[in-house]
Formats: structure tokens, sequence, C-alpha cells
């Protein structure tokens, strides 16, 4: 609906742009690690409330006696400037919310797609739901104290991405390191504005 | 048999009711906003809250948003802040807008957005925190 839309800012202040990149991956793979080493306030948490009664309900009296579940994202923000705020995404750990990953990816600048080497398998969904989608997304492996470490490319083999697409190790609890990811993922999205969009 | 809790007591809820969909009460059981899309990270900015007096069909949750709002606040920021489901937000700011209590400002939706300018901007924005 247009009236949502206003160009009025109140108080005649300008209003920050904010773009969403989304932290994506397995369960337990370091995803709120990641958003808490990078973002300027701490993690905040919101959550969706799922029923029975289905998302294309308007109405939800009546489903009381049915199962409700709540899915919480984490969420951090960085100021780049006073225009212009980035906001960090964690998806939801469970793959079947697929709806919610259409809300958080609808008009995200890209994705981070974090792989543990050790249960390399966790992050295929992810991968896969960015590439259907033609979403950018890089692969930050997060090299957490102990793991075998293997090599980018083998990691890029396992998981059979496209030849363009950034794969680069990482320390989720480490501010640089995630700061890192960040780069090359926006620097990956700059890159392919000056190709075509891929087709499916 | 546990002991009767105090306070009134309803027949209706027993376990057999299963859970109420408690954070839905305060909208009035509508899972859905008047109308918009209310973006995660779309800015909510309100009018004064005194606007508000002697309105009654307002809850203290949409005097809580237009609080907030007094300085432009993200949709996400405000559900995290206030501790309400998005779902339940989105219907609140529904209610607020229809009265012309908050303005909302989607993120642009142009196929090539963000533009380059922005995008280096983010980059050396990064780099240098």
């Amino acid at each position: 609906m247009d009236s949502v839309r206003s160009d009025r800012t109140g108080g005649g202040r300008p209003l920050p742009i904010a773009l969403k990149i989304l932290i994506a991956g397995g369960f337990g793979v370091g995803k709120t690690t990641l958003v808490g080493a990078v973002s300027e306030i701490r993690p905040l948490q919101t959550e969706e409330i799922l029923t029975d009664a289905g998302a294309a309900t308007d109405d939800i009296s009546g489903v009381e006696g049915k199962n409700t579940t709540t899915v919480a994202m984490d969420f951090g923000r960085i100021t780049i400037n006073d225009d212009l705020q980035v906001y960090l995404f964690g998806t939801p750990g469970q793959d079947r919310f697929w709806f919610l990953w259409d809300e958080l990816s609808f008009g995200a600048l890209g994705a981070v797609v974090l792989a543990d080497t050790r249960r390399l398998a966790d992050c295929f969904p992810s991968v896969d739901y960015f590439e259907q989608r033609g979403m950018p997304f890089v692969v930050g492996v997060n090299c957490f104290d102990g793991a075998q470490r293997y090599s980018t490319d083998s990691v890029r083999q396992a998981l059979d991405l496209d030849p363009g697409v950034p794969v680069v190790l990482c320390d989720a609890r480490e501010r640089q390191s995630g700061k890192t990811v960040l780069v090359t993922l926006v620097e990956y999205v700059a890159q392919r504005r000056g190709r075509p969009v891929p087709t499916a | 048999m546990p002991a009767e809790p105090p306070g009134p007591h309803h027949d209706w809820l027993d376990e057999e009711a299963g859970p109420l969909v408690r954070a839905y009460t305060m909208t009035g059981g509508r899972a859905r906003p008047a109308a918009g899309g209310f973006d995660l990270v779309a800015f909510v900015v309100a009018g004064p809250p005194e606007r508000l007096a002697g309105r009654p069909q307002f809850q203290p949750e949409h005097r809580m948003i237009v609080e907030m709002a007094q300085e432009p606040i993200s949709v996400a920021e405000l559900s995290a802040h206030l501790d309400l489901a998005l779902g339940v937000v989105r219907v609140l700011l529904g209610d607020l807008l229809a009265a012309g209590l908050v303005d909302i400002h989607e993120p642009p939706a142009a196929t090539n957005y963000p533009d380059d300018n922005i995008l280096k901007a983010v980059v050396n924005g990064l780099r240098a925190l």
C-alpha cells in the first residue's frame, strides 16, 4: 500500500538508510557470536509467533487449541555514518522456517553463510537457499579452536560453489575477522553489479 | 490435583484448552496490520505523544511505540525493546499509521539499490571501525 511510504521526515531530520545483511548457517555454528562481535549494540532479539492457523490467515482467534511456536531472530547494528546503518540478522537455526528467511532476505544486500568444517553439511540448506534466489553470499569458515583446518579450496569443492563465490576463513568471535568477512561480502556484491545476473 | 490458583477461575482455561496466544490479545486477535508491509528495517517516526491523549482505543503498547519513536527507530528494534513479537508490533503500527500518529519509512525497493556509492561507503565504514 502506498500510504506506508512517506517522504516526510519527522522534524525535518534526514532518516538513515538501513541495509540488511543475513548471517546464516547451521545450528550452533556461531551466527549470534559473529553478530555480537561486529555489532555496536549487544545483539537484540526479535521473535515471530507461528501458529497452525497458517501465514495466510488474517485473524488468529480460534487458534487457542493449536500449537504455537516462537521463532527468535538475533540481530545487531553497525552505524557507518549519520546516513547509513547496517543491520545484521541471524537466520533462525531451524531451516524449516523458510517463510521467515523470505522475510529476512527481502531487500537484503547479501548473506554470510557460516560453515563449520566438522559439520559442513549443516550449511547446505543455506547455500541452496541463496543460490536459488540469486542472492549474493560469501562463505565464512568459522575456525573453532581445535577444529581441523581445511583449505578454502577444499571447502569450495565440498560445497560445490560457483567459482566466483568468496570463501574466507574467519573466527566469529573476533571483531576484525568478522569485519573482514563483511567487507568481502560487500565488495563481492559491488563486483557482481558489473555482470549480468546469472539465471538459475 | 494441583491446588487452585488464587484469583478468578475460568472454567474454559484448562490444560485441554492449550496455550492461549496471549501476545495477540492486545491486537484483538488480529494477526495482520490494517495496511503496509513494515519491513524489519523500516524506520518509524512518531508525532508528539500528547496526540494520544483522550483516545482510549489505544493500548499502553501503542503509547510505548509512540514514545520510543520520537527518534527514528527500526521496526526490528521496536519489537526487541518492547519484547513483542514482530506480528504484534506490525498490527499496532498499522493502527497508529491509520490514525496518522506515525510515519513509516520503508527501505527503497529499486532493483539496483543500493548504488555503488553506498556500497563504497559501507566498505570504507566497515574498514574504519
